[in-house]
C-alpha cells in the first residue's frame, strides 16, 4: 500500500473506530476501572482490590440472580427457536405467492419500529387482572372471577420476552432457509430419501447458521433485559440486568454494580465468540 | 430392446397453461434419448415427471413395467443429474456420492467402495475427501453423475447438464458423457435447448414444441429430412422460402431452382435448403443448372468457416463457406460482392403447406 491508499483508508476507517472507541471502548473501561474501587459510603474510591468479585462469589443471591438471568434467557431463545423456526420454514417452502410471503414477514418484523416498552407493555394489558384474557375468561365462564395468575411471574416475563425478541430469530433463520436452493431438497429425494430425513440431514445442517445466529441474538437480548421483569415480572423475576442498575442506583454501590456488569459482558461476549466460532466452521458452505 | 420407459397420453397443466399435452412416448433400454426445444417447450416438465417431482394432470408413466405415475422420487428406480448439481455443500465429495447408499441400506464399508468406484469411473477418485465449494464447475458436474449413477438406476435423467459450463468444456464433457454413457449401459434422458449438444450426443433426438413432440429420430433424420419448418429452423439453421412449383421449378427468392426427383409431385408449398449445401462458383462461370446470384450483404467469420448473407433482391439468403473452399477466389468474398452460388439439388427439402407456419 503506498502512503496515499493508507491515509484514504484511515480515512474511511476512522469515524467508526472512533465511534467503537469512544461509546464503546472506553465506557467499558471505565467500568472496568470502577470495578476494582472500593466503596467508603457514600463516595467511592479509587482502589485495585478485588473485593467486589469476592462479594459475588460470597452472596448467593448473585449467583442466582445470574442462574435465573440464564434459565430465563435460555428459555426464551427456545421458545423463539421453536415457534420461528417452522414460521419461517413455511414461509420460505410452502407460501408460494411472493406478496403473500412478504406480508408474513413483515408481519413478524414490523412490531420492531413499534416501541419496545410499548410491545411488552402490552402483555400487561393482556395477562393482568383486568386483562384481555381474564375478561375472556370470566365472560365465557370458565373462570368465576379476574385470576391474577398470568401476570408477575417468570412465566409471563417469559412470554413477554419471547414474543418481544422472535423477529430476531425469524429473520436469520429465514434468511437461512432462503439460501438452500430447492434442488438440495429434491436431489435428496431423488436418491431415495424420505421428507423427514431430509430434512434433517439437509435442510436442518443448512440453517443451522440461521439457528445458532437467532439463538445468540435472542439469548443475548434477553440475558440483558431489564424493562420486561420491572413490567410483568414478579418478586422471583428480578434479573442480572435489575440488581446492576440497582447497585448504580437505590443501592449506589457504583464498583459492585461494575464488577456485574463485567461478569455480564464477559458472558456475552464468551456466547458471541462461540457463536462466531460456530459461523466460520460452517463458513463456504452456501457459496 | 426390452422398453424402460412407457408414457401414455401424460399432460402437465399449471393453472391455465400446458405444460405438457397429452404426450406419449416408449424409450427402449439403453437409449441415449435427449428432448430437445426451446425455454417454455415442455422438455424439462416431461423429465421433472419422469423423476417423480412433477405431478402429472393426467396420464400414466410405467418404468420397466411398473407404473409409477404417482409414486414420489425416492420410490423411483430413476436419478437426476440437476442443472445446478444440487451438491450437498456440508458434505464432502465421498458422501455426497455415497448418500444415496447410506438411504438404502448398504452396508458401510460397500457403500465407500462403491463411492470411490464411481468417482473413479468419471475421473474423480482422488476428490473423495473434497468438498464441494472447493471444485469447479466441470468437477462437480461429475460429482452429480457419479452420485446419480452409483445407485444404478433404470434410467438416468439428465437436466441440462452442461449448461452452465464454459465452450470447451462443454464440448469435452459431451464426448465424455457419450463415452459413459457406452460405458455404463443405462439409459439416459438429457433434456437440452442446445442443437448441437442434442445433436452430437444422443442416439434418439425428441424435438418438443408447446407440450408436444413434433419429431422423433435419429440426429440425422432431425438434420436431413425434418419433419416441419420448425424443426428445420430449429436443428440447424435452413434457408426457407414460399414457392409455387412451375414445371417442376421453384422460385426462391425471385430465381430459379430445380425441384430434385424426389419431390417431383409436389404442389406449391415451404421449399428449404440447408446453408452449407450452397457452393461457391468460380468467379469465371457462368449460368449452370441450380445457380443462384446476388450480392453479399454480410460475412460472419466463424474461423473454420464463414457464413455469408446472400441479397436476392426479393429476400436473402445464408450460405456457409467451409475456409479454403473458395474455389479459385483469393479470399473470402467482402460486402458488395457479386456471389453465384449452386445449389446441389438433392439439397432441396419441402414441407407441406400445412406444416408451414
Amino acid at each position: 500500500m503506498t502512503a496515499v491508499q493508507r491515509l484514504r483508508s484511515a480515512a474511511v476507517l476512522s469515524p467508526p473506530l472512533l465511534w467503537t472507541v469512544v461509546f464503546m471502548f472506553v465506557p467499558y473501561s471505565i467500568l472496568l476501572v470502577y470495578s476494582f474501587w472500593k466503596t467508603q459510603y457514600p463516595i467511592f474510591v479509587p482502589a485495585f482490590q478485588l473485593g467486589n468479585y469476592m462479594e459475588l462469589v460470597r452472596d448467593p443471591q448473585y449467583l442466582r440472580v445470574l442462574l435465573r438471568t440464564l434459565k430465563i434467557a435460555g428459555l426464551v431463545s427456545f421458545f423463539a427457536l421453536v415457534l420461528a423456526y417452522p414460521y419461517a420454514y413455511f414461509l420460505v417452502f410452502k407460501v408460494k405467492r411472493p406478496s403473500v410471503r412478504l406480508t408474513l414477514y413483515m408481519a413478524v418484523v414490523a412490531p420492531l419500529w413499534v416501541s419496545y416498552l410499548l410491545r411488552a407493555y402490552t402483555w400487561k394489558t393482556i395477562l393482568g387482572t383486568q386483562g384481555v384474557l381474564n375478561s375472556f375468561l370470566v365472560s365465557t365462564g370458565i373462570l368465576s372471577e379476574p385470576s391474577s395468575i398470568f401476570l408477575y411471574n417468570q412465566a409471563a416475563m417469559v412470554l413477554t420476552l419471547t414474543y418481544v425478541f422472535i423477529p430476531f430469530m425469524v429473520m436469520p433463520i429465514y434468511a437461512a432457509l432462503e439460501k438452500i436452493p430447492p434442488s438440495l431438497k429434491e436431489a435428496s429425494a431423488d436418491l431415495g430419501e424420505n421428507r423427514l430425513a431430509t430434512f434433517l440431514k439437509v435442510t436442518l445442517p443448512l440453517s443451522m447458521t440461521g439457528i445458532v445466529a437467532g439463538f445468540t441474538m435472542t439469548f443475548c437480548l434477553a440475558f440483558g433485559d431489564f424493562i420486561a421483569p420491572f413490567l410483568v415480572g414478579g418478586p422471583d423475576g428480578v434479573m442480572i440486568a435489575n440488581v446492576i442498575a440497582s447497585q448504580f442506583g437505590a443501592a449506589l454501590n457504583w464498583p459492585l454494580g461494575s464488577a456485574l456488569a463485567v461478569v455480564m459482558l464477559v458472558i456475552v461476549l464468551g456466547i458471541i465468540s462461540a457463536s462466531d466460532r460456530f459461523e466460520r466452521l460452517g463458513a463456504g458452505r452456501l457459496t | 430392446m426390452t422398453e424402460i420407459v412407457r408414457i401414455e397420453n401424460l399432460s402437465k397443466h399449471f393453472g391455465d397453461v400446458v405444460g405438457v399435452d397429452q404426450l406419449s412416448l416408449s424409450i427402449r433400454a439403453g437409449e441415449f434419448v435427449t428432448l430437445l426445444g426451446p425455454s417454455g417447450c415442455g422438455k424439462s416438465t416431461l423429465l421433472r415427471m419422469i423423476g417423480g417431482f412433477e405431478e402429472p394432470t393426467q396420464g400414466r408413466i410405467r418404468l420397466d413395467g411398473q407404473d409409477v405415475t404417482h409414486l414420489p422420487p425416492n420410490k423411483r428406480a430413476v436419478n437426476m443429474v440437476f442443472q445446478d448439481y444440487a451438491l450437498f455443500p456440508h458434505m464432502t465429495v465421498g458422501r455426497n456420492v455415497g448418500y444415496g447408499l447410506r438411504v438404502a441400506g448398504v452396508p458401510k464399508a460397500e457403500i465407500e467402495a462403491r463411492a470411490r468406484e464411481a468417482l473413479t469411473l468419471v475421473g474423480l477418485a482422488e476428490k473423495y475427501d473434497a468438498r464441494p465449494h472447493e471444485m469447479s464447475g466441470g468437477q462437480r458436474q461429475r460429482v452429480a453423475l457419479a452420485r446419480a449413477l452409483v445407485r444404478q438406476p433404470k434410467v438416468l435423467l439428465l437436466d441440462e447438464p452442461l449448461s452452465a459450463l464454459d465452450a470447451n468444456l462443454r464440448e469435452a464433457m459431451q464426448v465424455e458423457l457419450r463415452h459413459l454413457h457406452q460405458k455404463v449401459g443405462l439409459t439416459f434422458i438429457m433434456v437440452t435447448h442446445d442443437q448441437n449438444e442434442a445433436l452430437a450426443m444422443a442416439d434418439r433426438v425428441l424435438v418438443m414444441r408447446d407440450g408436444r413432440v413434433v419429431q422423433d429420430g435419429t440426429p440425422e433424420d432431425l438434420y436431413d429430412r425434418p419433419a416441419s419448418p420448425y424443426v428445420a429452423g430449429f436443428v440447424g439453421t435452413t434457408n426457407l422460402f414460399p414457392s409455387a412449383v412451375v414445371d417442376g421449378r421453384i422460385d426462391c427468392f425471385g430465381q430459379q431452382l430445380a425441384l430434385p426427383e424426389g419431390l417431383a409431385g409436389r404442389k406449391n408449398g415451404l421449399f428449404g435448403f440447408r446453408p452449407e449445401k450452397a457452393r461457391l462458383l468460380q468467379p469465371a462461370r457462368k449460368g449452370g443448372s441450380n445457380v443462384i446470384s446476388g450480392s453479399v450483404e454480410e460475412v460472419i467469420y466463424h474461423g473454420g468457416a464463414a457464413r455469408i448473407v446472400v441479397q436476392l433482391g426479393q429476400g436473402s439468403i445464408l450460405v456457409d463457406l467451409q475456409n479454403r473452399k473458395l474455389n479459385g477466389r483469393a479470399s473470402l468474398p467482402g460486402p458488395g460482392d457479386i456471389l453465384a452460388v449452386e445449389i446441389e439439388p438433392d439439397a432441396i427439402m419441402a414441407f407441406n403447406a400445412e406444416a408451414a407456419e
